[in-house]
C-alpha cells in the first residue's frame, strides 16, 4: 500500500508521515489533499486557547477522555512556539497527555509555530485536513500561549474554547478588545483557586454588554486537574456545535474561514514570489538604502518595488 | 531551516530526574531542533507510540535508574516490529562501561555519558539521522 492507500486506512504512521510532508510544504502532500478534499469536513474542529500555563493541554486530554467515552475519534494538533532566533522549539504539550498517546483512537501531534504569529502554525490548516481525512470525529486545535490579540484560531476552527484562570487581571482585562471576542464558550479552569466567581462575573457583566447577538457564550468553572466540570463542558460544546448547524452559522463560519484561507495561501505564495524576485534584484537593496538615508520614503518604495515585480 | 529535525526527548522507567533531559531539549532546542519533550515516567509503548504520531527523527531517552539493559532494548524491538526501525535511537544517563557494548548491538546508536558535552550530541545527531 502506498501512503496514500494507507492513510485512508488509518494507519497512524502514515497519517504521521503525511502531516510531516505537508509541514515541510512537499507537494506530495498536496496531491493527497487534493485526491481527498470532497471526503473532508467531517471532523468537528475546537479551537482550545489561552494564557501560558492556564491548563489548555491538560483540559484537552480531559476533554478528549470524555468524548473517547462517548464514542468518538479525536485528533489533537498541539502548538507551541518556534524560536525566531534558531528555529528550534520545546514541543512539550503531550506531556499532560501521555496517557492517551497509547489509545487507538487517538492522534496526537505536536506542532512549532514556524514563524507563523497568530497563535497557530503555518500547517495547523493542512494538518486538521490530514486528521479530517484519517477520519476523526473531532479536533482539538491546542494554540500556543496566547496574550491578547493572537486570534488566528478563529480562522480554523468550528468552535473557539477560551480557557481562563482566576486572577489574571482586573475587570478592565475582560472588556479589551481581541482575544475576548473570539469565544464561543469561556472554561475558567482551576476554578478551586480563590477568584475564580470573581472572573466569572467579570466575563459574565462584559457579555452582557453584547449587542444583538442571538448566542451568548457560556461561562464555566472547571477543575482539569480534578477533572470537575468536564463532562457539562463537552454538553456546551456539543450545544454549540448543534446551535451551529440548526441556524445556519456553521456554514457561514466555514465559509468565512475557507475564503480566510485561501487568501492567505495566495498571499503566502505571492510573498515568496516577491521574495525570490528580491533576492535576484540588486536594485531592491539600493532602494532600501536610499530609505535607510532618506533620499526615499517607505510608501515610494514600496510603490518602485512593486513596479519591479 | 526548512525541515526541522524532530527529535522525542522521553524519560524512560521510574526515577525522577529529568535536569539532564530538559538540558539535552534545551540544546537541542537551540541547534535548531524541534524537540517533543513527553517527560518523566514514560513507559516503552508510549515513547513508542509518541515516536510514531510525532513522526521524529531520534528518539533520544535518558535514564538514571538502572534499568537501561531492559528498556532501552523494549523501545527499539517495539519501534522495529511497527517498522520504524529507520528512527535514530540514543541514549544517555548514568551508564556503566561495560553495558555500552550491549545495548549498542540491541540497536541504541549511541550512549552519552556524564561529562558529554551537548555540543557532540547535536553534532552526533546531525550526522546520524537518515532523510
Amino acid at each position: 500500500m502506498n501512503l496514500e492507500e494507507r492513510l485512508l486506512h488509518g494507519d497512524k504512521r502514515a497519517c504521521a508521515r503525511v502531516i510531516t510532508i505537508m509541514e515541510n510544504n512537499q507537494k506530495k502532500a498536496f496531491e493527497i489533499i487534493r485526491n481527498n478534499y470532497h471526503k473532508t469536513g467531517n471532523a468537528y474542529v475546537i479551537g482550545i486557547t489561552g494564557p501560558p500555563g492556564s491548563g489548555k493541554s491538560t483540559l484537552t486530554d480531559r476533554l478528549t477522555r470524555e468524548l473517547l467515552n462517548r464514542g468518538k475519534k479525536v485528533g489533537i494538533i498541539a502548538i507551541d512556539p518556534t524560536s525566531p532566533f534558531t528555529g528550534g522549539a520545546i514541543l512539550g504539550d503531550r506531556i499532560r497527555m501521555n496517557d492517551l498517546s497509547l489509545n487507538e483512537n487517538v492522534f496526537i501531534r505536536s506542532m512549532g509555530t514556524r514563524g507563523s504569529l497568530g497563535g497557530l502554525s503555518k500547517a495547523a490548516q493542512g494538518a486538521i485536513k490530514v486528521l479530517d481525512i484519517y477520519g476523526v470525529d473531532y479536533i482539538f486545535v491546542e494554540t500556543v500561549g496566547v496574550g491578547q490579540s493572537e486570534i488566528d484560531i478563529v480562522k480554523a476552527a468550528d468552535t473557539v474554547l477560551m480557557v481562563m484562570v482566576p486572577n489574571l487581571g482586573d475587570d478592565i482585562q475582560a472588556i479589551k478588545a481581541g482575544i475576548m471576542e473570539i469565544a464561543d464558550i469561556f472554561a475558567i479552569n482551576k476554578s478551586d483557586i480563590d477568584g475564580a466567581d470573581k472572573t466569572q462575573v467579570e466575563i459574565e457583566m462584559n457579555l452582557d454588554l453584547n449587542q444583538g447577538e442571538d448566542y451568548r457564550p457560556p461561562v464555566l468553572k472547571v477543575s482539569a486537574r480534578k477533572n470537575e466540570g468536564i463532562g457539562s463542558l463537552v454538553d456546551e460544546i456539543v450545544g454549540h456545535r448543534e446551535y451551529l448547524e440548526e441556524t445556519g452559522e456553521l456554514k457561514k463560519r466555514r465559509k468565512r474561514n475557507t475564503k480566510m484561507e485561501i487568501l492567505n495561501l495566495v498571499e503566502e505564495e505571492l510573498m515568496e514570489i516577491i521574495f525570490s524576485k528580491m533576492k535576484k534584484e540588486s536594485s531592491f537593496d539600493a532602494i532600501i538604502d536610499n530609505v535607510v538615508s532618506r533620499k526615499l520614503d517607505p510608501y515610494t518604495a514600496r510603490d518602485n518595488i512593486i513596479k519591479l515585480i | 531551516m526548512d525541515m526541522p529535525i524532530r527529535v522525542l526527548v522521553a524519560k524512560p522507567g521510574l526515577d525522577g530526574h529529568d535536569r539532564g533531559a530538559k538540558v539535552i531539549a534545551r540544546s537541542l532546542r537551540d541547534a535548531g531542533m524541534e524537540v517533543i519533550y513527553t517527560g518523566l515516567r514514560q513507559t516503552p509503548e508510549q515513547i513508542v507510540a509518541a515516536a510514531i504520531q510525532e513522526d521524529v527523527d531520534v528518539v533520544a531517552m535518558s535514564i538514571l535508574s538502572g534499568a537501561h539493559n531492559h528498556l532501552f532494548p523494549k523501545v527499539v524491538n517495539l519501534l522495529k516490529e511497527q517498522g520504524a526501525d529507520d528512527i535514530l535511537i540514543i541514549g544517555g544517563g548514568v551508564i556503566p562501561e561495560d553495558d555500552i557494548p550491549e545495548l549498542k548491538k540491541s540497536g541504541v546508536k549511541a550512549i552519552f555519558t556524564p561529562g558529554t558535552s551537548t555540543k557532540d550530541v547535536v553534532k552526533y545527531i546531525e550526522n546520524h539521522i537518515k532523510r
